[in-house]
């Protein structure tokens, strides 16, 4: 049977992803502009097909923790939120971090601080690729470009998360979330069972069975000793996933004289700049990192020795810039364009600040 | 009559429950926090769970009740224990799911957490230890602590106009339409340490058996925290905590 091909939004998309690629329980709070997310789950009614719980839950500290309970429990679980709600999770992100937990939280990042303003942003990117929570940690942090994306980093998330037993942030934005796109949905996959949970997850909290020692999920260590040893368990992770998960997307790089670096929603608009440089007889390329951490460090500076400049278009004051300095360690001029305030900035605007900057008079 | 005689396991009339462990406890002389934990290990073992028992303890003086009870364990961020349990009990609905929270964790930094997981019938049961203070941190008030007591954050005594009154919300937990099963006990005398074991049991079959939320508060002591004796601190609790917190079940159905 030929693949089905849909119109939907990426919030819709992950919804429909989170149910074929056997999710166990969604937990989450309404916020613009990600609440579809939630709303389409409720209409779906997956626990009565697949068993997936869906809940409402009373805050996004909540919705955290429940991750972290199923987490530890051993189950797929999944909270969605967008910026502020984002922020009101870090303790618990933390937790999981410190106590090791599998779990997907995606956010839909809209302006800020604060309140800010429900329109698209990518004004988290510190937050996620930093920890955002205390302590020495990290999340994977995947940043979808398309609908289709949105759809397929789902199971990649979980994958990846139970792989590493680590959280995995998927950081969308509210053009990814809200824009309608063609997608194929990914196919059924089942629940695992409860004997299958127990085998895989022989660290989860499932109940203590005769013979085994009991499972604490906990972050806590009051010992000086063992807490640095812990520490170490876990850089060690952080690590081999630096060296294993790096994920990138080049367009036209092989022969680039200038590369713009972006990510998500930003990558899109890049994309269409460079389409236009192109036909000027402009030599630029895009390189799109997927995963914001680990971040692509090594590639960004292969290239930058072969490149007379690199602009980092994102759609807020400059936070992966920083990233791809440190990639570039001065070897070829590093600049920013950005917009902050929930304006979606035009290729247009890209081109110029490109041709500017670097006095292309083309 | 020797003492093997004695001790022979025919004259046996009381052990502490198996999955009560031989390590050492960390609390105070004279805490309730031991007799609790007595109480749910005998009550998990009676009931033949020990295999679907999952405990979520807090942040407070039972953070590390995983050391002692030999079932498996989360430790919860300050006051989220009810979310967690949530959690736990819908991916996994026939485990026992049960948290152990402080005054502080729960009646505080906690409420939502308590009030929404209690309001939508989680089938889990909730261990509440209300001393009236913060025991772990070192003796500062709680939103449990009576009026006109000293704690090292009101050394005037709790007043009114500065620190509001003392929070029953085990009563308002009787009010929610969730709860199936809300009950106060102590465990500071032979007679009251059996009813309390009989609320717990009744709480935990609650859990076991889906029949909405169960919340048991247990009017606890703090001997450290209150500055008294073991003994002074029961009398303590008798003279003024059952004179705000009375002791019963406030609802069971």
């Amino acid at each position: 049977m030929a693949e089905e091909i849909l119109l939907m939004k990426g919030n819709e998309a992950v919804a429909h992803a989170a149910i074929r690629c056997g999710c166990d329980g969604y937990f989450g709070y309404p916020i613009t502009p990600q609440s579809e997310i939630l709303e389409t789950l409720a209409a779906e009614k997956p626990w009565e097909t697949t068993g997936m719980v869906v809940l409402q839950a009373e805050s996004e500290v909540a919705s955290i923790n429940m991750l972290y309970g199923g987490g530890g429990a051993g189950k797929r679980v999944m909270t969605s939120s967008s910026s502020p709600g984002v922020a009101l999770m870090q303790e618990g992100l933390a937790y999981m971090a410190g106590a090791e937990i599998p779990g997907l939280i995606v956010n839909v990042q809209r302006g800020g601080p604060g309140l800010g303003t429900i329109q698209p942003s990518q004004g988290d990117y510190f937050q996620a690729t930093r920890g955002g929570g205390n302590g020495d940690y990290y999340l994977i942090v995947l940043a979808p470009s398309s609908v289709q994306e949105m759809a397929d980093f789902v199971d990649l998330s979980f994958e990846l998360a139970f792989k590493y037993r680590i959280p995995v942030m998927m950081l969308s934005d509210g053009v990814i979330g809200q824009v309608m796109e063609k997608v194929v949905l990914p196919p059924f996959k089942p629940r695992r069972t409860e004997e299958e949970i127990i085998a895989s997850c022989p660290w989860a909290s499932t109940g203590r069975k005769a013979g085994r020692p009991i499972n604490v999920i906990t972050s806590l260590e009051l010992q000086p000793e063992a807490m640095e040893k812990h520490n170490h368990h876990l850089q060690a992770k952080y690590d081999e996933i630096r060296k294993n998960e790096v994920r990138i997307e080049e367009t036209m790089t092989d022969d680039a004289d200038y590369l713009i670096v972006a990510f998500g929603s930003a990558a899109r608009i890049a994309q269409k700049a460079i389409d236009d440089l192109r036909k000027e007889g402009i030599r630029v390329g895009l390189l799109r990192p997927i995963t914001l951490w680990p971040f692509p460090y090594d590639r960004i500076c292969e290239l930058s020795t072969k490149v007379k400049g690199i602009l980092t278009f994102e759609i807020n004051a400059g936070q992966m810039v920083e990233d791809v300095r440190l990639a570039v360690e001065g070897r070829t001029p590093v600049t920013h364009y950005g917009k902050m305030g929930g304006i979606v900035p035009t290729p247009e605007e890209v081109i110029a600040t490109l041709k500017d900057h670097f006095h292309i008079t083309q | 009559m020797e003492r093997n005689d004695i001790i022979a396991p025919e004259n046996l009339v009381y052990k502490k429950p198996t999955l009560l462990n031989d390590t050492d406890m960390h609390y105070c002389p004279g805490c309730s926090h031991g007799v609790v934990h007595k109480l749910i290990a005998e009550v998990i073992e009676e009931m033949g769970i020990e295999e679907k028992a999952v405990g979520v303890s807090p942040v407070g003086c039972a953070v590390f009740a995983y050391k002692y009870i030999d079932i498996d364990w989360q430790e919860a961020a300050h006051g989220r224990a009810p979310a967690i349990a949530t959690a736990i009990k819908r991916l996994w609905p026939d485990r026992l799911v049960f948290t152990y929270q402080g005054d502080g964790d729960l009646a505080c930094i906690g409420t939502a957490e308590t009030i929404h997981a209690l309001n939508r019938g989680e089938n889990i049961a909730i261990i509440f230890i209300n001393n009236a203070i913060y025991g772990m941190t070192g003796g500062q008030m709680a939103p449990t602590t009576l009026m006109g007591m000293k704690t090292a954050t009101c050394p005037y005594g709790r007043q009114a106009d500065l620190h509001g009154y003392p929070l029953k919300i085990t009563e308002i937990a009787a009010t929610l339409e969730g709860t199936c099963f809300v009950s106060r006990q102590s465990v500071h005398s032979v007679a009251a340490i059996r009813k309390a074991k009989r609320a717990i049991r009744q709480a935990f079959e609650n859990s076991v058996n889906r029949r909405g939320s169960s919340l048991v508060e247990i009017v606890s002591t703090c001997s450290s925290g209150w500055k008294k004796t073991p003994i002074e601190a029961n009398q303590w609790m008798e003279e003024h905590m059952f004179e705000y917190y009375h002791l019963g079940d406030l609802k069971s159905i």
